[in-house]
């Protein structure tokens, strides 16, 4: 991928980006639209329409060799072993002491092929971690995430945008599962996978193909009202969606129970696993602090790093927020102590020098009609 | 832009009317902050001092401080704004106003840029 002028890496699409008015910074070593024709706009037309993302800047991991399984098993919370081919789940790598060193999508390719796909913001620890962790097992890691384009489409009409652009029977593909075939003409793994809480796609390409599929989305989608997405949305739909973003929700001092997402540590399945004793104990022990939903019940928004209170005692920390576009309300998630995170808790955050109540919520904000 | 107005360094603009000065951001800074969807703006009667942080606004993604570009009394804020904080996107010069404010020292106009310091400014970045 080529590098920007400002030393930042550049995604492929970065002239359609600023053909498009879009909005560029800094996001982990990349320069990336963050938006074009603002964020409310273009979260709105994910939820009811469609929208384009660029998310080349993410890492694309792969893991082949008969051991596949087992080393992803050793080296991840989550039990690839498990996932038939063509399907995908929900995982995370973890420190040894059970922090999150990543959160993750695994993709079954083949039998001894995975994807591995990683936050931009952690790509390289996770390469270095991966290449560490199986280096033991009779398996190849091949880091293609500077070689791999990502555009995603999502929201409402993704399917019926997408569907005339690909040999893949895209309308039978379940939501995490994967397939091979082309997209405009060009090869591509297309994944029924997104971080909107809406029904989408996610485009895997080699880099040189990337402005083609782009392109072709683009034109597709533009009578039916499909817009170029920036990464200021993206933040919003997800926060709605109650996921998680890494940095935020997810770190080193975190292990998953503590996020809600201890349903993705697999301590059943066969075998040791980086992290295995700290997260048996963590499970055993309950966690120390509980990831919550609020609704801020006043003016201002509740914003990364904002201090929690129950009454006068300093409960957690809010970990991200926004104004909800779909709500019109002010929402956030935050750690609170696990006595205080039951759903209908008042809880205050201090917002500059107000204490502004906000109610513990059950995740997520928002959830799309099926 | 408007040729009669004055700037503060930090994206404020400033109309003066007689002893009167109204106030808002100008349509560089609103854009850099993107959707504004809450402005918080002191009480009427409030007496600011020039450069002080006086208010809030805050976009979906960030919060900034609005600053009194000039010392005085606030004789009225935009009440608009509570309900309609778009209004700062849409006609940051117009409709988007925030704060009327007699002036104590008009000779502190004199600290402010004009037209083309700030257009040199935000060019800059």
């Amino acid at each position: 991928m080529t590098q920007a002028q400002d030393g930042l890496l550049a995604t492929p699409l970065t002239d359609r980006h600023t053909a498009l008015g879009a909005r560029m910074v800094e996001f982990a070593g990349w320069s990336m639209p963050v938006q074009y024709a603002g964020i409310l706009e273009e979260h709105r037309a994910v939820r009811t329409r469609a929208g384009l993302f660029d998310l080349s800047h993410m890492g694309e991991l792969f893991v082949e060799g008969a051991d596949a399984a087992k080393a992803l098993g050793y080296a991840l919370v989550s039990e690839p072993a498990a996932l038939k081919v063509g399907r995908a789940h929900y995982s995370m790598i973890c420190f040894p002491d059970g922090g999150v060193l990543d959160d993750l999508i695994v993709y079954r390719l083949s039998e001894e092929r995975f994807m591995v796909v990683a936050n931009a913001s952690n790509a390289a620890a996770v390469s270095d971690a991966l290449a560490e962790r199986i280096k033991d097992f009779n398996v190849v890691l091949d880091d293609r995430s500077l070689a791999t384009a990502l555009v995603a489409i999502q929201g409402p009409l993704s399917l019926q945008v997408m569907a005339p652009l690909t040999d893949l029977a895209i309308a039978d593909l379940r939501y995490y599962a994967i397939g091979d075939g082309h997209v405009a003409g060009v090869p591509a793994l297309v994944a029924r996978t997104g971080y909107t809480g809406e029904d989408g796609f996610e485009v895997f390409v080699e880099v040189a193909s990337a402005g083609r599929v782009w392109d072709a989305l683009m034109d597709a989608g533009r009578s039916a009202g499909v817009v170029p997405v920036g990464l200021g949305a993206r933040d919003t739909l997800r926060l709605e969606a109650g996921m998680p973003l890494y940095g935020n929700e997810l770190g080193a001092d975190t292990t998953p129970y503590e996020a809600g997402l201890g349903r993705v540590v697999k301590l059943g399945k066969e075998g040791d696993f980086v992290g295995r004793a700290a997260l048996e104990k963590a499970e055993a022990d309950g966690p120390r602090k509980k990831l919550v939903g609020l609704a801020v019940r006043g003016r201002g928004i509740a914003r990364h790093g904002y201090e929690l209170f129950a009454g006068d005692r300093r409960t957690g920390v809010v970990t991200s927020g926004t104004l909800s576009p779909t709500l019109g309300e002010p929402i956030a998630m935050a750690y609170a102590a696990p006595s205080d995170a039951e759903p209908g808790t008042i809880l205050e955050v201090k917002i500059r020098d107000q204490r502004v109540p906000a109610q513990v919520v059950v995740l997520p904000f928002y959830r799309r009609a099926t | 832009m408007a040729q009669d107005l004055r700037y503060t360094k930090e994206h404020e603009w400033v109309r003066v009317v007689g002893d009167l000065a109204t106030v808002g951001i100008t349509d560089y800074a609103a854009g850099q902050l993107g959707d504004i969807v809450f402005v918080e703006l002191p009480e009427v009667g409030r007496s600011l001092a020039q450069f002080d942080a006086v208010g809030v606004i805050e976009s979906v993604k960030a919060v900034s401080d609005l600053f009194a570009p000039i010392s005085g009394e606030v004789v009225e804020a935009n009440a608009d704004l509570a309900g309609s904080p778009e209004l700062v996107n849409g006609d940051p010069f117009g409709k988007g106003w925030m704060l009327r404010i007699r002036i104590a020292d008009s000779g502190q106009l004199d600290a402010l840029l004009d037209q083309a310091a700030y257009e040199d400014l935000t060019r800059e970045g």
